[in-house]
C-alpha cells in the first residue's frame, strides 16, 4: 500500500488552473524528485500536501485514510513534515529551541509547566547524531553554516516521527560541500523508511538521490518514472516542453 | 579544521566570562558600578543612605514599565502608550478611591483598565496588522485624554477611606527599610526573567522577534502571544501607576508624559534590540538604573539639569554603538 496517495488532484484559482489532474503515490523510504519550471505547479502541489491549500478536485489518502486538512498544523498531525525553502529558523534561538519550536518539551504539574531544557538538549543531540551532523544543540542558529542550518530544519521532522517529508529546494542556496551534506541528511531520513518529496531545480542533486522523478509542466504531470530509466537530458526536455510526455 | 578547533577551546575555557562579556547588560552594570564608585569618592552626598534610598526608588517606575517594554521589544514591537496608560490607571485608581471605594476595588479597576487597553492595542496589532508604532501612538493620545475626562482635568489628592493604605503601598518601607517600590521592582524583575527564560510563552516571544514567519509555520500561536505581550506591557504601566500614585500622594493629568521615551531608552540601554529577538529582564532594570544614576549624579556634581538629556541621549547611542562594534569584531 502506498504511504501517501494523491488521486486526480486539481487546484484552480479562479480561471487559473495551477494544478490539473495530478496523481502521485509515495512508498515508504522512497525519494521522489519533483521537478518543473517556475510556475509549473510545484509549490501548489507542495502547499496542498502541506495543508495550506485544499484541492479543488481530487482526493488525498495517507496510509489508506482520507486526508482533509484545513490548516498546516494538521498535516503535521498526519505525519507530514515540511522543510521550507527558507528553513523557517529563528537566528536568535539555539538549535534545540528551533528543533522543538511549537512543540516544546515541558515539565511540571498541571498548569505550572516550565521548559525542560535538559530533555530538549538531550533529544536534539540524539537526533543530530542520528543524522551524523556536527550541529550542537546549544549553539545559536545565527552562528551556523548553511549545512548545519539544514540539519536543524531536518531534525525538526524527526520530533514527531514523520512519515513523509517535503523538502522545498533544500540545495538551492548553499555551497557545493554543503549540498553533499544535505544529500547525506536526506539519505539518513530515507534509510529510516521516510518518504521524501525533493523539490529542486538542480538536476545533479535529483539524479544523485532520487528513486523516481516526477516532472510538472503548466500544472500537469508529464513524467513519473524511475531515475534509472531517465536522463537529465530527457528531464530537461520534459521541463521545457521540448519533449511532450514520457 | 585546526582553526575551528582553537575556536572551540577559546569558547569553552572561560564559559562564564565569555558569556558575561557578550552581554550588553554586563557592560551597562559595569558602567553603573563605576559611576557609583566614582560618585562615592567625588561627592559627600552620594553614598548616604538617604540618597541611595531615593535613587533606588526613583528608577523603579521606569524599571517596572521597562520590563513590559522589553518583552514587547523582543517580539519586534514597540509600545508608545505606556506613559499615558500609567496616567490613566493612576487616575482611575484615584477617582474610584476618591469616590469612597476600597483600595482593592480601586486597584482592580485600575489594572482592569490597563489590561483592556493592552488587549485593544494587541488585537489591532496582531489581528488587523496595523503597525505597533501607529496603534500605540494613537493610544498614547487616547489614554491621556481619557484620564482628563475621568478627572475633569483636576488634581486628585484625597483617596477616600483607604487613603493611608495607598500611601503606605507606594511610600512605605516594611522590609529592612527598603522602599516598597524597590521590592515590587525586584520581584517583578525576577518574575519577568523567569517567564522569558522558563516558560513556553517566553520562548514564543523570542521566536516571534527572531523570525515571525518561522513562528507561524511551526505552529506558534503568534497572534495570541502578541495580544498577551501588549497586555503585559499595559499592565506593567498600570502597576507602576498604582505604586507611583501611592508614593506621590496626588495624581495630575500630566503624570508620566514623555515617560515612554525614557522607558524605551532604559530597555535599549539594557540590551533590548529594537529589531526584535534580544532583551533581558535584568537589562531593563540596569538600563533604568543607569539613567537614574546619571540624573542623580548631575545634580550632586552641581551640573545643570539641562545637561541631563545630553548625557542620557549619549548613553543610548554609546550603548548601541558599543554592541555594534562588538558584533563587528566577532562576525558570525
Amino acid at each position: 500500500m502506498a504511504l501517501l496517495e494523491l488521486r486526480n488532484v486539481s487546484k484552480h484559482f479562479g480561471a487559473i488552473h495551477a494544478l490539473n489532474d495530478v496523481s502521485l503515490s509515495l512508498e515508504p523510504g522512497q525519494v521522489v524528485g519533483l521537478m518543473g519550471d517556475n510556475g509549473a505547479g510545484k509549490s501548489t502541489l507542495v502547499k496542498i500536501v502541506a495543508g495550506n491549500f485544499r484541492p479543488t478536485h481530487g482526493t488525498m489518502q495517507m496510509e489508506g485514510q482520507d486526508l482533509s486538512m484545513h490548516r498546516p498544523i494538521e498535516a503535521r498531525r498526519h505525519g507530514i513534515e515540511i522543510v521550507h525553502q527558507d528553513l523557517a529558523l529563528c537566528d536568535n534561538l539555539s538549535a534545540a529551541a528551533n528543533v522543538f519550536l511549537g512543540r516544546e518539551i515541558r515539565k511540571g504539574v498541571g498548569p505550572f509547566k516550565i521548559l525542560d531544557y535538559a530533555a530538549m538538549y538531550r533529544r536534539a543531540g540524539q537526533i543530530f547524531s542520528e543524522l551524523r551532523s556536527e550541529t550542537r544543540p546549544r549553539d545559536l542558529v545565527r552562528q551556523m553554516s548553511g549545512g548545519q542550518r539544514q540539519a536543524v530544519a531536518i531534525a525538526r521532522t524527526r520530533i514527531a516521527d514523520a512519515k513523509v517529508v517535503l523538502m522545498d529546494e533544500p540545495t538551492a542556496a548553499i555551497s557545493v560541500r554543503q549540498v553533499a551534506e544535505v544529500l547525506n541528511l536526506m539519505r539518513r531520513l530515507r534509510d529510516r523508511g521516510i518518504a521524501i518529496v525533493f523539490i529542486s531545480h538542480r538536476m545533479p542533486d535529483v539524479f544523485s538521490i532520487a528513486d523516481r522523478v516526477v516532472v510538472l509542466r503548466r500544472g500537469r504531470k508529464v513524467a513519473d518514472k524511475d531515475v534509472a530509466a531517465s536522463s537529465p537530458e530527457e528531464v530537461t526536455g520534459l521541463i521545457t516542453g521540448a519533449i511532450e510526455y514520457a | 579544521m585546526e582553526i575551528q578547533f582553537d575556536d572551540n577551546i577559546k569558547r569553552t575555557r572561560f564559559p562564564l566570562l565569555s558569556w558575561l562579556t557578550s552581554r550588553q547588560a554586563f557592560w551597562v552594570s559595569l558602567a553603573v558600578i563605576l559611576a557609583c564608585v566614582f560618585l562615592s569618592f567625588a561627592t559627600n552626598s552620594f553614598a548616604t543612605s538617604n540618597n541611595i534610598y531615593n535613587v533606588a526608588r526613583n528608577f523603579t517606575f521606569v524599571a517596572i514599565i521597562a520590563l513590559g517594554m522589553t518583552i514587547v521589544i523582543i517580539t519586534g514591537g514597540i509600545d508608545l502608550s505606556v506613559g499615558s496608560v500609567l496616567c490613566l490607571c493612576s487616575m482611575i485608581l484615584a477617582v474610584v478611591m476618591h469616590a469612597g471605594y476600597s483600595i482593592e476595588i480601586g486597584i482592580a479597576a485600575s489594572l482592569g483598565t490597563a489590561l483592556l487597553i493592552g488587549a485593544i492595542n494587541g488585537v489591532l496589532i496582531a489581528y488587523l496588522g496595523i503597525p505597533p508604532f501607529v496603534v500605540t501612538l494613537g493610544m498614547l493620545s487616547i489614554a491621556r485624554s481619557l484620564a482628563m475626562v475621568a478627572s475633569n482635568n483636576t488634581v486628585v489628592f484625597q483617596f477616600g477611606p483607604d487613603h493611608d493604605k495607598l500611601l503606605f503601598l507606594g511610600g512605605g518601607a516594611w522590609l529592612f527599610g527598603i522602599a516598597n517600590p524597590v521590592i515590587y521592582m525586584l520581584a517583578l524583575t525576577l518574575l519577568t526573567g523567569f517567564v522569558l527564560h522558563f516558560t513556553r510563552f517566553g520562548r514564543y516571544v523570542f521566536a516571534i522577534g527572531g523570525n515571525e514567519h518561522a513562528a507561524i509555520v511551526t505552529g506558534v500561536p503568534v497572534r495570541r502571544t502578541k495580544v498577551a505581550v501588549y497586555m503585559i506591557s499595559a499592565l506593567s504601566a498600570g502597576v507602576a501607576g498604582v505604586i507611583e500614585t501611592g508614593w506621590l500622594g496626588a495624581v495630575t493629568t500630566n503624570l508620566g508624559s514623555g515617560l515612554e521615551l525614557q522607558v524605551i531608552a532604559a530597555a535599549v540601554i539594557g540590551g533590548a534590540n529594537l529589531a526584535g529577538g534580544t532583551g533581558t529582564a535584568f537589562g531593563a532594570l540596569i538600563g533604568s538604573a543607569l539613567i537614574e544614576v546619571i540624573r542623580n549624579s548631575l545634580g550632586l556634581l552641581g551640573i545643570s539639569a539641562f545637561w541631563q538629556g545630553t548625557f542620557v541621549g549619549s548613553f543610548i547611542i554609546i550603548a548601541v554603538a558599543f554592541d555594534r562594534i562588538r558584533n563587528l569584531r566577532s562576525p558570525a
